[in-house]
């Protein structure tokens, strides 16, 4: 149960260094995506300005104020509040994202899937669980909105944003076939026929 | 008494603002229960940023969680009370959109088929406005829902028949629970509807998970006995914050429960994450009351 603290980019020896269990903190540059940023980009194949190469991503759609762009607010955006939706629903897009993009990191909550877990291990990446529902924590480690892309999906905008001390966030899935979702979720099925006998049901 | 249609906007407008900064208490006092049973290491140290970020949000006037959700308002008419219910809907929606265009808020809400964002939280239908009726004499209570898209994700529906009994209902909801894992962001609320039309027990899951406070009971003695025990039992199943295992799966199992047809057993399950938000405000002949 190491700890890592990762200035982004990272290379792909640095994620398949990671092992469930582990916690990360990142500083430096961090993207935000979403269900129409990837819809956009993998299903209509819109190309991005932003190289991914190396970097991490994080599910999310931020709240904010629009702004007269400055030093402060480089993209004409102010942060107002910036947390994580479920990743579940994106399952589909980690592997392209790794493979056409060179994302080495998923940040989300609630966990992927099969098709995450193998494009980890062929491709060297790991998914890092964050608390989910804890936004207003979150906003307080990014610095900055550096810059927007595809902001016409607003706010499911590509969003390049500048943290410090983003974390400690779990390592949840990792390039080794390790993922606590999946064992958790395996482990609370094992319980259901007790469980339900305690209510006096016999399970089918 | 005469409702005034420029408070309710404000009325509205301000709910919204206060609902996605501020959990109410029960829901604080939830926390601290489950901080204090929790067994699981990391567990607890989840459920402590949780408080955390409560805190957080509040000293900075922040919001709790980035999700906005669709704006559900929840109204309770009393007894004597004179309004029109057109330009009462329209009013609570002048409030909705106001409140995510001034605060900001990020809007949430698009056309389901085009998948445009009028940027507004509004659409067609939407916000959602529940109208219920009460005893209370001279007063029209607001209660405003910004229910999160990650519990809402998961709300699942069982048509069973008699035949399948209360045992169907029981393997729903854990069922439910286990295929939700740690996608409603546990610990969740678990709302329950047993019985009704199949729209109405839809319904019911969804008042018992955001609008009933932790620590109500269902008005019906079986049906809170029912809930009692699912709580206890969903909880047994390790699922636990954030789906990494622990105790605190769920603050609560609430059950809502309607009348149903001599052939039908209906079952839904809708689920409120940890951020259980909700914010009500009554107006009366002599003001505003805010609730927490």
């Amino acid at each position: 149960m190491a700890h890592h603290d990762f200035t982004m980019p990272v290379t792909e020896e640095a994620a398949r260094s990671l092992r469930v269990g582990d916690t990360v903190t990142l500083d430096g540059t961090l993207f935000g995506i979403r269900d129409r940023t990837q819809i956009e980009m993998f299903d209509r194949g819109r190309a991005t300005r932003f190289d991914l190469a190396g970097h991490a991503v994080i599910h999310t759609a931020p709240n904010v104020r629009k702004v007269a762009p400055s030093e402060r607010f480089p993209a004409g955006y102010e942060p107002v509040c910036i947390g994580t939706t479920t990743s579940a629903r994106m399952e589909r897009f980690t592997r392209p994202l790794m493979a056409q993009c060179g994302v080495r990191l998923v940040i989300g909550k609630g966990g992927l899937q099969e098709d995450s877990q193998a494009a980890f291990r062929e491709l060297g990446g790991a998914y890092l669980a964050i608390v989910g529902g804890a936004a207003a924590l979150e906003t307080t480690w990014v610095e900055a909105i550096e810059d927007v892309d595809l902001d016409d999906v607003n706010p499911e905008s590509l969003w390049k944003f500048r943290v410090r001390g983003f974390g400690p966030l779990l390592v949840g899935m990792d390039a080794h076939g390790g993922n606590l979702f999946r064992d958790v979720a395996s482990e609370a099925r094992s319980r259901r026929a007790a469980v339900l006998a305690s209510l006096g049901v016999t399970a089918r | 008494m005469r409702v005034d249609l420029a408070t309710v906007e404000q009325v509205a407008k301000d709910l919204y603002i206060r609902a996605v900064k501020i959990l109410p208490d029960d829901v604080k006092q939830g926390f601290e229960r489950l901080s204090r049973s929790e067994t699981n290491p990391r567990a607890r140290q989840m459920l402590g940023t949780m408080v955390a970020n409560i805190a957080v949000a509040e000293e900075q006037r922040n919001l709790t969680c980035q999700d906005t959700g669709i704006p559900i308002y929840n109204v309770t008419i009393g007894r004597n009370v004179q309004v029109d219910g057109v330009d009462l809907e329209a009013a609570i929606a002048r409030g909705c959109a106001r409140a995510t265009v001034e605060h900001p808020l990020r809007s949430s809400v698009v056309h389901p088929i085009t998948r445009r964002n009028e940027h507004t939280s509004c659409g067609i239908r939407v916000p959602v406005v529940n109208i219920a009726f009460s005893e209370a004499p001279e007063e029209l209570a607001i209660e405003m829902v910004p229910k999160g898209s990650g519990s809402e994700n998961n709300t699942f529906l069982r048509m069973a028949v008699p035949a399948d009994g209360l045992d169907a209902v029981k393997t729903f909801v854990i069922d439910s629970v286990l295929a939700a894992g740690g996608k409603t962001c546990p610990p969740t609320i678990v709302g329950v509807g047993i019985g009704g039309s199949a729209d109405l027990c839809v319904h019911l899951a969804k008042l018992a998970a955001t609008s009933r406070p932790l620590g109500s009971h269902c008005a019906d003695a079986d049906g809170a006995k029912l809930e009692a025990e699912l709580t206890q039992a969903v909880n047994r199943l390790g699922v636990g914050p954030q789906g990494l295992g622990g105790d605190s799966t769920a603050f609560a199992v609430h059950v809502e429960i309607a009348a149903t047809h001599i052939t039908m057993n209906p079952v839904a399950v809708n689920m409120q994450c940890h951020a259980a938000r909700r914010a009500t405000a009554t107006l009366t002949p002599a003001g505003v009351r805010h609730e927490a």
